[in-house]
């Protein structure tokens, strides 16, 4: 209708000027050739306006079809849709791969339809990108030694998984050095059996007597140390940043969507059934996630078919809602995701006298690690607190003194060249900590019929992120594992009560 | 009059062929060349042109792969000295046996005469890989070489960190690693380099990607101390002293 009234508006605008025209002297030769382009821009005006009148009444159109998601209300367009198949909860790298992955396998384009709920837009106080960033092969366990091999391939391979046409390539500024690990007597052995279960698996690892290390590293104090395992391909560090990002550009140019807020409920029914001892057990089927949006009291129900749960830290609290460790308690219903949230701390020093280039992504003993930061003498260490020391985690302020108590005389007592070192600046995040046995945890529940976890990495979620991603898709997709035999990481060792745990001299 | 309105209408045209350019916002200098131009507005306007691109890209690598591919065959027929030699030579490369003095070399059309079978059991000492699509795959086919001196990869496009973080398998043997002209090495993978013990001579010159090689070269040569480091084609120097001088310009314009 208005496009009928625009037309006839510039109708009569186009007999004014031609009225006008008429009414006026002699026009110059510039006016005369003047208003003869405004009118031609005057019309062409005119048919853009209608063109893009008839889109829109066109769009208007297929809105109103059943089927889609318009309704009449005005409506934040942050919300995310009210139907998908598959809802990632958590933007970290790991969910990010996740939908990322479920794309890769899709069948047919367009016939998955993943949405990614994160609750932290900025990254903030997201535990991917306040990670070291390593990524090593010197695990105990052969999951997880075949998972970083398949994520190192990833990494290596990059460009051709994540690339997204006439976009910059990822450069994912990958270090090339090793990890060294030191043991001492006590510990000898383990670190020997390790690096046999590392060499089957197909790591490239050596091992170092005191003697060689002095030789390769003169600046280490090799006075307490008995054995060391060196890393000589497929370990360093990297920008865990870069690479989120990389995994978000490329699942969102698939046709992922991405969704700001907090997941706070789910819709779930129930279906009880009785077991052979005579027991009654539910049995859930989430019907719909709730997304609250940020800073607002609006949300979103989001219908779907599956949900995956990546929210790391956080994942405790998301199966919590679904009833997951409150029954009673001897029952399946009664044990609960034993993921929590634990504050890590990395300090940046400063010591221009330090290892160079050749520095190694060092794991003492102790439990202290150091590697270096950039060219320009700085190093970034840290360490795992005691379990009765755990500090607060209810925000991501930095202890200090844990630098000066615990961290700085054993980096000091190893490498000498670090009694004058100065902290620079410091920060903290959250390791997605598995109070079970400090491992993934990858696959389902037994009582939730769509639910599938994979958290719980305990701190190497970053490195093991492609090769999970994977996995999980495999799982949702495939219904197994296809390329990784992953199963020895479900849900399953929890119930049984058999911690798999990563045997570390540290 | 007629030379005002003249002048009126070019401006006006002129001003309306650069609205229609939506990629020389920034300067007109920098334009892309022609073709480029015309793909990247077809990939904006049709996703098939799109897909043509991503498929030719694919294939391109998928090439790569090809030429670099394991040559186990050779290697179970003809042992592994004749296997590499032979994956050396298909890629347009030069190799010497040791303890010979003439090199064996395929021409510039890939082709090369067959006298290296007379050698199944002589290991070979030095290989060139100059300019070729030698990549990390393909360094398959030189792990059996434990007595491999010298190594060339002068401006080899595919050679890139983890190729050089792979070299650890010629650790005791390397001598001589001419890495000049690699377009992907950066100052991660130069960190790999600290496991070629042996190292004696190292080219390293004109590496685009390496951002600060005054600082990386000092930090080379003190990770290994016997290799002589060869770096030329930065102008570290020069390039410096500009920036200062451009600086100091500038804040004058400033004040």
């Amino acid at each position: 209708m208005s496009t009928w009234r625009r037309l006839r508006a510039s109708l009569r605008a186009a007999e004014g000027l031609i009225r006008s025209r008429r009414q006026a002297p002699i026009p110059g030769h510039e006016t005369w050739c003047r208003s003869l382009s405004t009118g031609g821009s005057l019309r062409n005006d005119f048919f853009k306006d209608l063109e893009a009148q008839l889109s829109a009444m066109r769009k208007k159109a297929r809105d109103a079809l059943p089927g889609s998601s318009w309704s009449p209300l005005e409506l934040n367009p942050n919300l995310p849709p009210e139907r998908a198949d598959i809802v990632v909860v958590g933007g970290g790298v790991m969910g990010w791969s996740v939908a990322y992955w479920l794309k890769q396998k899709e069948r047919i384009p367009g016939g998955l339809k993943v949405v990614v709920v994160e609750k932290d837009p900025m990254y903030s106080q997201a535990s991917t990108v306040l990670s070291a960033g390593g990524i090593r092969q010197q695990f105990s366990l052969p999951e997880n030694i075949h998972l970083s091999l398949a994520s190192a391939d990833f990494m290596r391979n990059i460009n051709e998984h994540l690339d997204v046409l006439n976009e910059e390539p990822v450069d994912l500024q990958f270090n090339q050095s090793g990890y060294l690990f030191l043991a001492s007597e006590k510990v000898a052995h383990i670190m020997e059996e390790n690096y046999s279960t590392q060499r089957q698996a197909g790591a490239k690892v050596s091992l170092l007597s005191p003697a060689q290390l002095k030789d390769r590293f003169p600046w280490i104090n090799t006075d307490d140390v008995a054995l060391a395992s060196y890393g000589l391909e497929n370990e360093g560090w990297f920008d865990p940043w870069t690479l989120l990002n990389a995994f978000r550009r490329k699942a969102m140019s698939m046709g992922v969507i991405q969704c700001c807020g907090e997941v706070t409920d789910f819709k779930y029914t129930v279906n009880v059934m009785t077991n052979l001892a005579g027991d009654h057990v539910d049995f859930r089927r989430i019907k719909s996630v709730r997304v609250q949006m940020p800073n607002s009291l609006e949300y979103q129900p989001v219908e779907c078919a599956i949900v995956v749960n990546a929210a790391g830290a956080f994942s405790g609290k998301v199966a919590g809602m679904l009833g997951i460790g409150s029954g009673p308690k001897d029952s399946l219903a009664g044990i609960a995701l034993p993921v929590e949230p634990r504050k890590r701390f990395i300090y940046v020093v400063h010591c221009p006298d330090g290892p160079g280039l050749d520095t190694p992504f060092l794991i003492d003993y102790s439990g202290v690690y150091f590697r270096r930061e950039g060219l320009g003498g700085n190093y970034i260490a840290g360490a795992s607190p005691e379990e009765a020391e755990e500090p607060d985690v209810s925000n991501l302020e930095v202890d200090h003194q844990f630098f000066e108590e615990k961290i700085w005389p054993s980096m000091a007592h190893r490498v000498p060249a670090f009694e004058k070192l100065k902290v620079t600046s410091a920060w903290a995040g959250f390791y997605d900590y598995n109070t079970f046995d400090q491992n993934g945890i990858i696959g389902m529940h037994p009582l939730i019929n769509n639910m599938y976890f994979a958290t719980g990495f305990s701190g190497h979620g970053l490195q093991h992120s492609p090769a999970v991603g994977r996995a999980v898709a495999e799982l949702i997709l495939d219904g197994n594992f296809k390329t990784l035999d992953l199963s020895r990481l479900g849900f399953g060792r929890i119930l049984a009560q058999e911690p798999m745990m990563e045997r570390n001299i540290v | 009059m007629i030379t005002q309105f003249l002048q009126r209408y070019f401006r006006r045209s002129a001003l309306l062929l650069v609205a229609r350019r939506p990629w020389s916002s920034s300067s007109q200098s920098s334009l892309p060349p022609f073709h480029t131009r015309l793909l990247l507005y077809l990939t904006q306007r049709f996703y098939d042109v799109e897909m043509l691109l991503s498929w030719r890209s694919k294939l391109k690598r998928r090439g790569v792969q090809k030429k670099n591919a394991y040559y186990s065959y050779t290697e179970r027929f003809y042992g592994s000295n004749l296997a590499t030699a032979y994956f050396i030579l298909n890629l347009k490369g030069g190799f010497r046996y040791a303890g010979q003095p003439d090199w064996f070399r395929a021409d510039r059309k890939g082709r090369f005469s067959w006298d290296f079978m007379n050698h199944k059991d002589t290991p070979i000492e030095d290989v060139d890989m100059s300019y070729t699509v030698f990549n990390y795959t393909g360094l398959n086919n030189l792990e059996g070489q434990q007595s491999l001196r010298t190594l060339s990869l002068r401006g080899c496009p595919e050679v890139d960190d983890w190729f050089l973080a792979r070299l650890h398998m010629f650790q005791d043997s390397l001598e001589e690693l001419d890495i000049s002209h690699c377009p992907r090495i950066t100052t991660g993978g130069l960190a790999a380099l600290r496991n070629l013990k042996g190292l004696k001579r190292l080219d390293m010159s004109s590496l685009p990607r390496i951002s600060t090689p005054g600082l990386v070269i000092i930090l080379l040569e003190e990770m290994l101390p016997q290799c002589k480091i060869t770096a030329t084609g930065y102008d570290h120097s020069l390039r410096e002293e500009g920036g200062e001088e451009e600086q100091k310009n500038h804040l004058q314009g400033q004040r």
